[in-house]
Parts: structure tokens; sequence; C-alpha cells
């Protein structure tokens, strides 16, 4: 406090700041870079270790021998499915029975908001069913939960053959102290929330749905399991869920637990694991898996069930059985102990799991990084819009007042309401005009895919991205619309006030978005901040016009999806990008409306308007 | 051929019977005073395992097996408070249902067919625990929660549970300090509330849980230095968990070759679980007791007083007709106040403390700290019952019943 109200102090600092601020900023823009790509190394990440006393180590005996039994029900189930075309509800629910389960459906019915052409679906109507293993001895208070989504794309018919006989082998022991729920949904992820919303008796996402008949307590855990052949050579493990959300480290701990138990190859982004870590090699490869788990924790989609159940604050994840061409392959077997040692040690629970960290960063399945080591990074990159703004401040405040009284004004608080009434007025309409421009864009394109429909010759879900496209493309020549409405009477002035408010916007929001999903938070921070910090109408406009636009909140999406498919050495041509770009904006709106994410909110109600003010000021007259 | 040389052995034997009868002769008073060398007339034993929870299986298997031995060592249920902070024989995850067992592929159950838990689940506190100790009891408080020692009680107080330096860990929510302990064992000791007591402890930094004792005539023993953790032992994949502690294992293994006349005294138990099989350094505290540790038999803790012995000799002992009187009247007094006893009666408090109990009021008045220097000790010893049964073997037998009534 005294540093700041002593005049003489204060202006020696406010001279520090404006002239050393440049190369501050690019210090600390710099240091947020290289901390986020030193993360993979081991200084910062450490071993992950099993925190939870009750699942402490991997000492119970695998029982399970039904492999053959799981193929003979996978065979069955494929061709039921196949006869019948949908999910073979019946012989579903004979099959549970016939292994003692008590077996209930559920139907449910979603009308979604335009067609969804990747799943070629409109209308969805389906039934999940499931079966519920009473604990013999326990009081029904707390549950497991074993699903396998069937969907149009992946039938999954050798997971289903797997659960069954999981379920038959579980019901032959007797120590069971919670109920295990076998669930089997329709259109995949569809059926996964239906019959999330039903057990937990809420509604957000407008899907009707039959209430659940039985029930078995609260959730502790859930396992999602994709398998497609009746080998795998390898399983590859997911935990980003909806919106970043990732289940308790100490989940996926137990699933590499009893990978390495059964000598199973467990993979993580597809990755394998890097076994040199006191090399270059081992961390740079764990930068790539890193990277991969930036992305896709970004992107806010439910990257498998597991997902949907992380929004009851239910620990999952997805378990897909990968087939390549490798030598050694393991048989359903392998997965099933793999899977019932999860299960075993899952029922040791006394407590939710909470005792391992829920925010991390995974550079291989053996490695994490915790909160603590990764949020400087985004820190750093925070700070130059910060010290961007504090310099802007202080040229605005002593531009406007005298030297002699710039730092003789007792209290600094609130200074000179004439100047600053100025440009609040020239403030006000561009703020206005680029929010309503988010919220254009935000409700738009789903509220007038008919009248697009109508008068273009195009399908409803191409009406919907194109319209988003038009929109966030209109929102360009905003500039020329607002500064007829402004009178600006000091033209500097005005575009400094306006670029104080978006740094700070900018500023606050990419903050609470790195708190609540880091991954999200600093891909923006790391494309926008400097773009933002930049921005000037002197100097090279053209330069920083492209600059902007490079770093516009959809060309971020569009250098996103190239840079994970060069990460998953699968490169994309330009045309191929450019389609993938178009599914993406689609499925994001979609996935908004189905499940609820909130990507396409976050980007067209915050930062599309934060970045067009960013752009007013590039072009401020 | 066969006859003579028969008959000669027999000579010799019956020869060597005289000469051994005439050594004994000599050494009988002597034994006869080593007879009584513990100056105890009862046992007791508090055991308690203070963690809850199914992945601490083992702590329950830790004192259920100090419980087994001291049973089968003799002392009854009556005499032992048991208690557990979990049920792990009905825990629904337990593969076995009604079994706990100690050893790795079911062999050994110590679980057994009768466990009489006194505490359990969350009446396990510090509080009761104290209270069970100090005798400060509420009055309602059933005759098997509590421990009704005296000065002639020999204790033994079994602990497990997880700990640190200078705690141990009750259930999720308390612990009970070094300190808390050492003053409970002084408020026995100035209560009379027993006459020698072995503490055991199996625990992380087990040694610090004794350091703070004060109190004379306590033993105690611990799993693991300070700075030490103890490990668990017997890991068993069919039920899941971990079945024992490595210090209670071997103490079990010790304690079972145990029978109620063995000879072996606690040297012999300073020396099990060595650290090359418990991985932690067990501790042990000597220097509060009055007795070389080498003359105190382990049953001297872990049995029932049973004294007796079968000698071919016959000892003249010298009847004290005033105290076979006495006491016989006290036992005829006894029957008479059969009807009207309360619980809180049943503890002899105003006899051990010679004060006149309250009327109405059950308060227990501030221990008597005056007394304790004119107290001495070992008290005398006449009030003991000696039943001389006269035939060609004697018996000399001490009831571990029978003491209370002639104080």
């Amino acid at each position: 406090m005294g540093l700041l109200s002593d005049p003489v102090r204060r202006r020696a600092l406010a001279r520090i700041v404006l002239r050393l601020n440049t190369p501050l900023c690019v210090l600390s823009y710099v240091a947020g870079i290289a901390w986020f790509l030193a993360l993979a190394f081991p200084p910062l990440t450490q071993r992950t270790y099993m925190s939870e006393n009750a699942m402490g180590s991997t000492m119970v005996e695998e029982q399970f021998v039904g492999g053959d039994r799981a193929q003979g029900f996978a065979r069955d189930f494929a061709a039921h499915q196949r006869k019948s075309r949908a999910l073979p509800v019946a012989w579903l629910e004979r099959m549970m029975r016939s292994v003692g389960l008590e077996v209930y459906t559920q139907s449910f019915s979603r009308k979604l908001p335009f067609p969804d052409e990747t799943h070629e679906r409109f209308m969805v109507s389906g039934t999940n069913v499931y079966g519920i293993l009473r604990a013999p001895r326990a009081a029904s208070t707390e549950s497991l939960v074993l699903t396998v989504p069937c969907g149009p794309d992946s039938t999954n018919s050798q997971a289903v053959g797997l659960l069954l006989a999981l379920a038959a082998h579980f019901r032959g022991q007797i120590y069971w102290a919670k109920d295990i729920i076998f669930l089997v949904t329709e259109h995949d992820l569809m059926g996964t929330e239906a019959w999330l919303e039903a057990y937990h008796d809420v509604n957000v996402t407008g899907m009707q749905s039959s209430p659940l008949q039985g029930r078995a307590g609260a959730i502790q855990a859930a396992v999602a399991l994709e398998l497609n052949s009746d080998v795998v050579t390898s399983l590859d493990v997911t935990v980003e869920g909806l919106n970043g959300q990732l289940p308790n480290l100490d989940l996926l701990n137990l699933f590499q637990t009893f990978c390495q138990k059964g000598g199973l190859l467990c993979t993580l982004q597809g990755k394998l694991q890097p076994q040199d870590w006191t090399s270059l090699d081992g961390p740079l490869q764990g930068l790539q898996t890193l990277l991969l788990m930036v992305l896709r924790q970004a992107s806010g989609r439910p990257h498998g069930p597991h997902g949907l159940f992380l929004r009851y604050r239910v620990e999952a994840l997805t378990l897909r059985g990968i087939n390549s061409f490798r030598q050694y392959k393991y048989d359903l077997v392998t997965v099933g102990k793999a899977l019932e040692g999860m299960f075993r040690k899952l029922n040791h629970l006394l407590e939710r799991l909470h005792q391992s960290f829920f925010l991390y960063l995974l550079p291989a399945l053996s490695r994490f990084v915790s909160i603590g080591v990764y949020m400087p990074a985004t820190g750093f990159l925070l700070l130059v819009l910060g010290l961007k703004a504090l310099e802007l401040w202080m040229q605005l405040h002593e531009v406007g007042v005298s030297p002699q009284e710039a730092g003789g004004s007792p209290n600094p608080g609130p200074p000179l309401p004439g100047a600053q009434g100025v440009s609040l007025a020239s403030l006000l309409a561009p703020v206005l005009i680029s929010q309503a421009m988010g919220l254009a864009l935000y409700i738009l394109p789903v509220l007038g895919q008919h009248v697009a429909v109508q008068h273009f010759p195009v399908a409803e879900a191409e009406a919907v991205v194109l319209t988003l496209l038009a929109i966030y493309v209109a929102g360009l020549a905003l500039p020329h619309n607002t500064h007829r409405v402004v009178s600006s009477q000091a033209p500097d002035r005005g575009w400094m006030a306006l670029k104080l408010v978006a740094l700070i916007y900018l500023a606050l929001q990419l903050g609470c978005i790195a708190l609540t999903n880091f991954s999200l938070g600093f891909l923006l921070a790391a494309t926008m901040v400097p773009a933002a910090a930049l921005t000037s109408p002197h100097g090279p406009r053209p330069f920083y016009a492209a600059l902007l636009m490079l770093t516009s909140p959809a060309a971020i999406l569009l250098g996103s999806l190239f840079l994970w498919r060069e990460l998953q050495e699968v490169p994309l041509s330009l045309a191929e990008g450019w389609q993938l770009f178009l599914t993406a904006l689609a499925q994001g709106v979609l996935e908004h409306h189905t499940y609820g994410a909130l990507l396409f909110p976050l980007l067209a109600l915050g930062l599309y308007p934060c970045w067009l003010l960013f752009w007013n000021v590039l072009f401020w007259k | 051929m066969a006859a003579p040389c028969f008959f000669s052995r027999l000579w010799r034997a019956a020869l060597a019977l005289l000469a051994l009868g005439s050594l004994a002769a000599s050494q009988i008073e002597d034994q006869a005073k080593q007879f009584f060398r513990s100056g105890h007339t009862n046992n007791w034993a508090v055991l308690v395992c203070t963690s809850r929870f199914w992945f601490n299986y083992r702590h329950v298997a830790n004192t259920l097996s100090v419980y087994r031995s001291v049973k089968r060592l003799g002392i009854p249920d009556s005499h032992i408070v048991l208690m557990l902070a979990d049920d792990m024989a009905c825990n629904a995850r337990n593969p076995k249902p009604a079994t706990v067992f100690s050893h790795k592929n079911m062999e050994l159950n110590v679980y057994g067919d009768d466990v009489e838990v006194d505490y359990r689940s969350y009446e396990v506190t510090v509080e009761n625990f104290l209270r069970v100790l100090t005798g400060r009891i509420p009055p309602s408080t059933p005759r098997s929660k509590r421990l009704l020692s005296d000065d002639r009680s020999n204790i033994l107080i079994y602990m497990t549970g997880h700990g640190g330096n200078g705690f141990l860990k009750f259930q999720d929510s308390e612990e009970i300090t070094n300190i808390e302990l050492a003053d409970a064992f002084e408020q026995m000791w100035q209560k009379r509330r027993y006459n020698e007591l072995l503490f055991i402890i199996d625990t992380c930094q087990g040694a610090s849980m004794y350091e703070r004792f004060y109190s004379p005539n306590i033993m105690a023993l611990a799993s693991s230095q300070v700075g030490e953790d103890s490990l668990s032992h017997q890991p068993d994949p069919a039920i899941g968990v971990h079945l024992m502690d490595r210090y209670t294992f071997y103490v079990l293994e010790f304690l079972e070759e145990i029978n109620p006349a063995s000879q072996t005294n606690m040297n012999d138990l300073f020396q099990v679980c060595p650290k090359s099989l418990c991985v932690s350094t067990p501790g042990h505290r000597t220097d509060l007791f009055q007795r070389d540790p080498k003359h105190v038999l382990i049953t001297d803790f872990f049995g029932s007083v049973r004294k007796v012995e079968i000698t071919t000799e016959t000892l003249s002992l010298q009847r004290d007709s005033q105290i076979t009187e006495s006491s016989y009247k006290e036992d005829r007094m006894d029957e008479e106040l059969m009807e009207p006893l309360k619980y809180a009666e049943q503890l002899p408090v105003a006899q051990i403390i010679h004060q006149a109990l309250l009327a109405e009021v059950w308060t227990l008045p501030s221990a008597p700290c005056g007394m304790l220097g004119s107290r001495s000790w070992p008290a005398t010893f006449t009030g003991s019952v000696l039943q001389l049964v006269t035939s060609p073997v004697h018996v000399l037998s001490q009831s571990s019943e029978l003491h209370k009534v002639q104080f």
C-alpha cells in the first residue's frame, strides 16, 4: 500500500512498468510456453501412486475363466442384432436373467435440434437394458457400473459378451459389498445420457425417457468397455470427459496396476508408454501424449460413455480394446481378469474416490502432472494481459492529467470523471454490439435452420454450419458499423480504453476457463494472448489483422484439428481438414444441445465477442 | 534269566527314587516359595483393535489372535475386555463369512467358535478405553464391559491400530497420546487396580507409546522403534487383504507353543520377531518392573492363575486356623448378601480404597495419593486360601475366583 500511495515511488514504479513493459511481456509469454513444454520432463512430472488405502495393492485373486462363454454370448448377440437391426432387447433381458441378474429396461427418445449427419440420426429412440447384481450381504446403498455402449458405428458385441460372462462369474461370488449394474445402452452416448438422467432423476437435456424401475444406490465408479474383436493387442484408456472433467487419478492408477499385473499392453491416447525417462526420448514422447490429452480435454467432448458419468461425480473411464497388427494378442480372459480385479478392488472402497488428484495432466499412464505444477504456465500467459492492461491504464491516466498532478493526486482511485465518462460512453456501443453478435452466433444457426433450408439448397445440418460461419464472418464487418455510432472526441483515448476493457475481459474469461478446464484455458491463452497484446490501430495493420485472424476462436479450432491429427500421426490434407472442421462445428453445437457441452456457448457468448473487441480496436478510426 | 535281571533293575530304580526324595525334601520349601513368586491372584486382559474398515482386517486379526491365545491359556471371557472397532467376520467383503484368518490359505481361524466382543465398532473410543482402565464407568455398565481388577491382578493390555510418534489413532476421529496412556496407568496404580501390567502394542512407532510410562510394575513391548513402521504380513489374494501384522504374527506363533504349564519366561518373548523377520525393530521396556523378566512366566500374563503343582512328596504347611475361619466367615457373609447386589456395588471400590461408599451417589473419591507412601508392597499375602488335600498327591490350588472375598 505504501508503495502505491507514496507519490514519488508510485511514479517510479509507473515508469518501470511503462519502460520495461514489452520485455516483461515477452519474458512472461516465453516463460509460460516454456513452462508448459517442460511439464513432460521428470522434475515436473511425478510417478503416479495409489492414494486410496482401500485399493492399496493388486492383492486379489482373479478367477474369471469365461472367455469361451463370452465369445458365445458375443456371437449370439451379433446374430440377434443383425436380425433385428436394433439392440436385441428381449434377448439381452433373457440372457441377463439367465445369469441371475435383476433385469430392467428403459426406453428413451430425443429429437435432435438438427440432423446429426456423422451418426445419421435425428429422431432418436431406443431402449437401454440393465441388470443389477445385488450384493448378497450389503444394503444396496452403493453400486458400481459396467457399461457397454451399442450404436450404429460400433456394435461392441464382444464387449456385450464379456459383460454377460463377467456378470455370470460375479454372480457366483459372495464378497460383493456394492451392487453391480451391468448396463447396455442403445445409441451409445445418447442412451447413457438418458439412463444417467433417469437414474439421478434430473432432466438437463430435454431427453424423454421412462423412469427406472430398479435402482442400486449411489454409483461409486463406472467402467465403460468397447471391444470389437475376440482378441486384443492392447487396451486404450480414455479419461477426458464432458467439459474437460477427469476422473479421480486413483481410478486410472487402479487400471494401470491391473494392466501391469495381467501383463496387458495398455496405452493412453493410443500411445505406448515411454520406458526411459532419463534420456530425452521418453519425455519428448510424453510431451506428445500430453499435448494430445490437452487437445482432447480442451474439446470438452465426452470421449466415451464415461464422460457423461463424470457430470454426476461418478468416477469413470472408458477402456477400448485395440486390435492392431502386433504379434502378441490377448484373449477375452485376460481382459476379463483385469476387469474382475478392478471391480473387486472397487468393491473394497469405503468412501467415494477422493484421495487422489481430480485435476491433472498425463504425459504417460504412469506419470502425471499435478495442478499445482501446471497452473503457472497459464499464470505467466495471463500476466501478459495484466501487464498490458496496467500499461494502458497508466497511459490513460497520465495522458489525461498533467505530469505534476499525476503523482500529486492523493486518491487516484476514481480519476477524472469527465474523461472517464467520455470513454465509457464510447465503449458501451462496441461492447454491446459484439455481445449481440455473440448472442446471434449462439441462437440463430439452430433457430434459423428452417429459413435457411427454404431459401438455399442445403440440408439442415449444413445450413446450421453455414449460418454459423456466415454470422461469424459478418462480425468482422463490425468496426465499420460501430464507428459511426461512436462519437470519438479523443481517438487515441477511445481505442486505449476499449483495449483496456477487452484485455481485462479476456484475462477474466481465460482465468475462469483455466480454473475449470486448464487445457482449454491454456490453448486459448497461448494463441490469443500475443495478438491481444499487440493489437493497436497504429503500426503494421495488415500484419496485426492477419495475426488476429489466425488467433480467432474458429481459427484456433481449425489449427487444433490439424495439430491433433498431426500428433496422432494421421496428417490431414487441407480439404480433409476443412471437412473435419465443418463436422466439428456441427458436432460442437449438437453436443451442446444433447449432452450440455459448454465449449460452443463459451466460444459464442464469451470469447468471440471479446475477440471482436480487439478486432474493433485494430480498425479504430 | 529274565527274572533276576528285572528285579535288579527295580531295585536300582527304588534306590534312585529314595535319593531323589531326600534331595527334593530340602528343595521343596524353595519350590513352594517359587510357587507364589508372581504375587498375583487373578488375571485380566484388555485387548484393543482401534481400526475400522476392511483394509484393516489385519488389526482385527491381530487382536483376535491374542484373544485366542489368552483364552486358550485360561483367562475366561469374564476377565477379558475385548474391543474391536470393526466386524471383519461379518463384513460383506469377506469371501469366507464368519471367519477371521491369521494365516494364509485359511490355516488358522482366530475367530473361532465363540468370541465375546465387549466393545464393538463405534464404542471403541479413547474415552471408553480410559474409562475401562481407570474404572470410572457409569453405574449402568454391564459387568462384561468392566475391568474388575484389584491390586492382586496381573493385567495384559494389548493394542493395535494405526499410530505415529506418541499417539495411537482410534477409528478415524481421535487418538490417544502416550502421555494420556501413562496417566491412565498411574491412575490404575493409585486406585490399586493392578499388581503387574504387561503392555504390548503393535503399531507404527510403537515404542513411542511406552516411553512416557512412570508407574511401577509395568513391562512394555512394542513392535517397532520410534521412526519405524510396523509392517503387515500374510497377504492373501483370496481374501484380498493382508491378514496379520508381522510382529503379532510371530507373537502368535510363539504363544501357540505355550501351554499352561510352560516355564517360558519374558526374556523369550523379547526375542520374538527379530529384525530379520519383523523388518521393524521390536522394543521392550522393563525398568519400571520390579522382578527380573527372566523369572516372569509368560503365563503370569497370558494365562489365568492356575497354581496347581503335583508333587510326590508330602509337604506339611502350617495350618492357620484363623485365616481359614475368617475366610469361611466372609464366604458366608457373601452368600447372605447375594440378593440386593447392584452392579455398582460389585466393584469393591470401597474395600479397595478403604473408604465408605456413599449411599446414593456413586462417585469415586479422587485417587488417594497420600496413601501411596504408607502402602507396603507387596501387600500381605495372608488372604489366599490354601486348600490342602490329604491324599498321596497333594494339590495346592489357589482359586482365582475366590480371592475377592478375602480382602
